[in-house]
């Protein structure tokens, strides 16, 4: 039944999608597509939801006439379907609405109401989908619709460079995980998951296939070194769009990895955590790194996703570690604070994009440098992006908090582990974390202070205004629905157990029951967290501070020079700039990890120019990893290139000779 | 009754497979056309035969199409269109015969080997049957790979859908439609290529599809 109600609201997408095409060019033609999705993804997000806490059991697959004739495509709504579609159609909803306001602005909107809707269908399929043919079909109709809307803007050069380099890493994504489907489906081809599941691969194909998944799933999602797309590609698309990508799509590359590596690929070997673990932290932290250098906006917000994805594949891997040595409460834990910082990461990353797409709008400034000022202008926007903000960073009483409070729980429980290894490991992954969770509250700090605090660097960001409702009613929704998972956090996780249970066969404890909503993850004599309290705290005490401060400070009148500290010249340039405060840090970490250069150039004396200082950030991911495949790709290419101009004989000779050997092949092989 | 339809198709494929083997040595265009003719007339007698012996009386069309079209009429429009050109003197051999001679029993040994292994429990007819199709099949590959003037690539053409011809007829069951769709395609295919040896002619003076090589612009 719920399938049925996932499948008619793809359906619905897709006609949508189709009369965006004709709805581009009418002037209310965006509000009216964008209201169409976002009243269907709100269907969706509702039937998901009811699914996924009322749901009773897994409801059978449903075989739809589509696809390849003796397959078929199947379809199923189990939980861990149920959870993602919840995290897809709610950013969805939100960006819909967002775009309802958002989408006036656009210039051309036929080149982005069409896709908009396809996108979001293609990841509604990509979830439903029970079979490898049909979710391989749906990802790469994922992949394509949203390198469509990543070319909205097709004139910019910068995007024509990033819709590149996405397609390739899409396409090589898609291909890894074709490959790993294909082992998967073994050499009779039974595609269905079901089939799959009871297949049973020997280890070293299994291992084999856990490294296809990482590259496929890992390339969408994110993970370092297979990120380079990602920067380019979430910022080039329209905000919304990015909003979805960024928070999304990368829950969707996610889901595959779950689905593959939990689900469809049987036991673990004991191995299979090391490389996750390691990856996910390494990613965190050098995502992170790459967001603080950053002083494009939507660009800072595409690192910081890098980095919440490696924090959620940590999740994912100590899940895996500790289920392969059958720990399964300790298992439980891990996965469920991978999925619900997963759900946080696509609330406050839309969140984000949204305020940056507010940002955009209100001044058509996507630097930081040239911001500054906004909260007196856009007051709303800037406590909307403030409590995410707040939330990305993990600060208390907010939903990013409670979700990594979660996996250092997970963290903290390594020493049941057998192995010496992961005993080892595990650790030095949690003060990666640690230190990646750090590093993102300066970011964050950097960012809501150098765009939104100060004065005006420029005179766009001077005049700027709020945005319109429908705008600011997204972003308001998202902000507090932070706010709501982090008071309550024992919802979200009482909610996920379902998914949790059905993958590592075990759940956390119940959270419902506790008193004044505390959650507990492993017993309370351990540890609990109760966000209500600390929010009462919070506000209780910042509230007493401002009366204290308003009612007892001295009430004399003083005269002194405004701004004399630090900021003798009241202009703007004297501020802190984005890059400044982000000095430091390149200072500490850039030199391994970037390559990081200053150059200080001094002119000569009597030389009436400014002295400059420059830096050189290299990222050493494109230099050891991706120029020598190029490279060898054309090298390769070049070579094949003399196929192009042989003889009519010489083709013929080929085919004759081609034959012959499978003939022989046939022939002493059979 | 068995053995003896059994010993009889095997003797017209085999007779079959012997004709494209001596396709493979005439340098003479003329000769050439008159072996393919005889090609397709133990085509069409295999064909009758195999109709008569699976009672399938369709294939009697079939076997006339391949007498007429593939024995009669192309092999004479051959005739005329070398007369016209005027090449009937022409020699023309890119392998020497010796090693063509042997390539193709090579590749008559490896069809046998690969078919007899692959339809180990086939009905042995059809599978004897599809063994010489193949190497059928395979030579005439191998002619339009050793030989350069396009007439001849023509005939090893023709001689390559006989082969397919006698492997639809050995298999039982094969529907009328497709015969006579591959026999009209090739048909069609002899036209056209017809047409391009004029207009081969026409531009280059020669026949040889070296020509068009250099005219490419490639060496050699």
């Amino acid at each position: 039944m719920v399938t049925i109600v996932g499948l008619w609201c793809v359906a619905a997408l897709l006609g949508i999608a189709g009369f965006g095409i004709v709805a581009g060019n009418w002037p209310q033609g965006s509000r009216l597509i964008y209201g169409a999705t976002a009243a269907t993804s709100t269907v969706a997000l509702i039937t998901a939801v009811l699914q996924l806490v009322g749901g009773v059991g897994a409801p059978p697959s449903i075989v739809l006439p589509l696809g390849l004739p003796w397959i078929g495509a199947h379809f199923r709504m189990d939980a861990l379907s149920a959870f993602f579609l919840v995290v897809i159609n709610l950013g969805g909803a939100a960006a819909s609405l967002y775009g309802i306001g958002y989408g006036q602005h656009e210039r051309e909107p036929q080149r982005v109401l069409p896709f908009f809707p396809a996108f979001l269908a293609g990841m509604n399929l990509v979830i439903l989908a029970d079979d490898a043919f049909s979710f391989l079909l749906s990802w790469e109709f994922m992949s394509l619709a949203s390198w469509a809307l990543v070319m909205a803007h097709h004139h910019e050069r910068d995007n024509i460079r990033a819709g590149y380099v996405y397609i390739v890493m899409a396409c090589f994504g898609t291909l890894a995980l074709l490959l790993a489907f294909g082992l998967l489906a073994g050499p009779e081809g039974g595609y269905a998951f079901a089939s799959i599941r009871a297949h049973q691969l020997s280890p070293p194909l299994a291992g084999f296939v856990l490294g296809l998944a990482l590259l496929g799933a890992g390339s969408k999602a994110g993970l370092v070194p297979l990120h380079v797309w990602l920067p380019l590609a979430h910022p080039a698309a329209p905000s919304h769009v990015s909003a979805l990508m960024s928070g999304v799509m990368t829950k969707v590359a996610v889901y595959g990895f779950i689905r593959i590596v939990f689900d469809l690929l049987g036991p673990a070997a004991w191995w299979w955590s090391f490389p996750i673990l390691a990856i996910g932290s390494g990613t965190a932290v050098l995502g992170v790194l790459y967001a603080l250098m950053e002083t494009d906006l939507k660009r800072v917000l595409a690192y910081s996703t890098i980095e919440n994805i490696g924090l959620i594949f940590v999740g994912l891997g100590l899940a895996l570690a500790f289920r392969a040595n059958s720990l399964p409460a300790a298992s439980a834990l891990a996965l469920t604070a991978a999925l619900f910082h997963a759900f946080n990461h696509a609330l406050f990353k839309s969140a984000l994009f949204f305020g940056a797409g507010a940002v955009l709008t209100a001044t058509g400034e996507r630097q930081m440098e040239g911001l500054g000022g906004l909260i007196h202008r856009m007051p709303t926007t800037s406590v909307v992006v403030l409590v995410a903000c707040v939330a990305i960073s993990a600060l208390p009483p907010l939903n990013g908090f409670a979700s990594e409070w979660l996996a250092f729980q997970a963290i903290l429980l390594s020493p049941q582990l057998p192995l010496w290894g992961l005993k080892l490991l595990v650790p030095a992954v949690g003060a990666l974390l640690a230190l990646s969770a750090a590093l993102a509250a300066a970011c964050f700090v950097r960012v809501f202070g150098i765009v939104f605090l100060g004065r005006p660097r420029t005179q766009a960001a001077e005049r700027a205004a709020e945005v319109d409702r429908w705008s600011l009613s997204a972003m308001v929704i998202l902000a507090g629905l932070c706010i709501l998972a982090g008071i309550l956090p024992g919802f979200v996780i009482d909610a996920i157990a379902p998914v949790v249970q059905s993958l590592v066969g075990d759940r956390m404890p119940v959270q419902g029951g506790i008193n004044w909503f505390s959650i507990v993850p492993v017993v309370e004599s351990r540890s609990s967290y109760n966000g209500l309290l600390v929010f009462c705290f919070i506000a209780a005490s910042a509230s007493l501070a401002a009366y204290v401060i308003h009612r007892l400070a001295s009430h004399a009148l003083r005269r002194a020079p405004a701004w004399d500290c630090g900021f003798p010249q009241s202009s703007p340039a004297t501020q802190y700039t984005a890059s400044s405060f982000a000095q430091p840090i390149r200072r500490v970490f850039g030199g391994y990890a970037f390559q990081a250069q200053e150059r200080v150039e001094m002119p000569p004396p009597g030389d009436l120019r400014p002295a400059r200082i420059e830096v050189d950030l290299h990222d050493r991911a494109w230099e050891l990893i991706y120029t020598p495949v190029t490279n060898a790709v054309s090298f390769a290419a070049e070579r094949l290139n003399r196929l192009q101009f042989l003889t009519i004989r010489q083709y013929l000779s080929l085919v004759f000779f081609a034959l012959v050997f499978l003939l022989l092949v046939l022939a002493l092989w059979s | 009754m068995g053995n003896l339809a059994f010993d009889i198709a095997h003797l017209l494929a085999g007779g079959l497979v012997l004709v494209s083997l001596m396709l493979l040595y005439q340098d003479r265009l003329y000769a050439l056309l008159n072996v393919f003719a005889l090609q397709a007339t133990v085509l069409a007698m295999s064909v009758a035969w195999q109709a008569w012996v699976q009672g399938a009386p369709h294939l009697y069309i079939t076997a006339v199409i391949a007498l007429v079209v593939k024995a009669i009429v192309i092999p004479v429009a051959l005739h005329r269109i070398i007369a016209r050109l005027g090449i009937h003197r022409e020699i023309e051999n890119v392998v020497s015969i010796g090693p063509t001679m042997l390539a193709g029993i090579g590749l008559v040994a490896l069809s046998m080997v690969v078919m007899l292994k692959v339809t180990a429990d086939a009905d042995p007819l059809a599978r004897e049957d599809l063994a010489f199709a193949l190497s059928v099949v395979l030579l005439g590959l191998l002619m339009m790979v050793t030989r350069r003037n396009a007439v001849s690539q023509v005939v090893g053409f023709m001689s390559l859908e006989n082969g397919l011809i006698l492997a639809a007829t050995g298999a039982k069951g094969m529907p009328l439609v497709v015969e006579i769709s591959v026999a009209f395609s090739v048909l069609v295919a002899f036209i056209v290529i017809g047409i391009f040896l004029f207009r081969i002619r026409e531009r280059f003076d020669t026949v040889d599809v070296h020509a068009l090589d250099r005219f490419r612009g490639d060496q050699r």
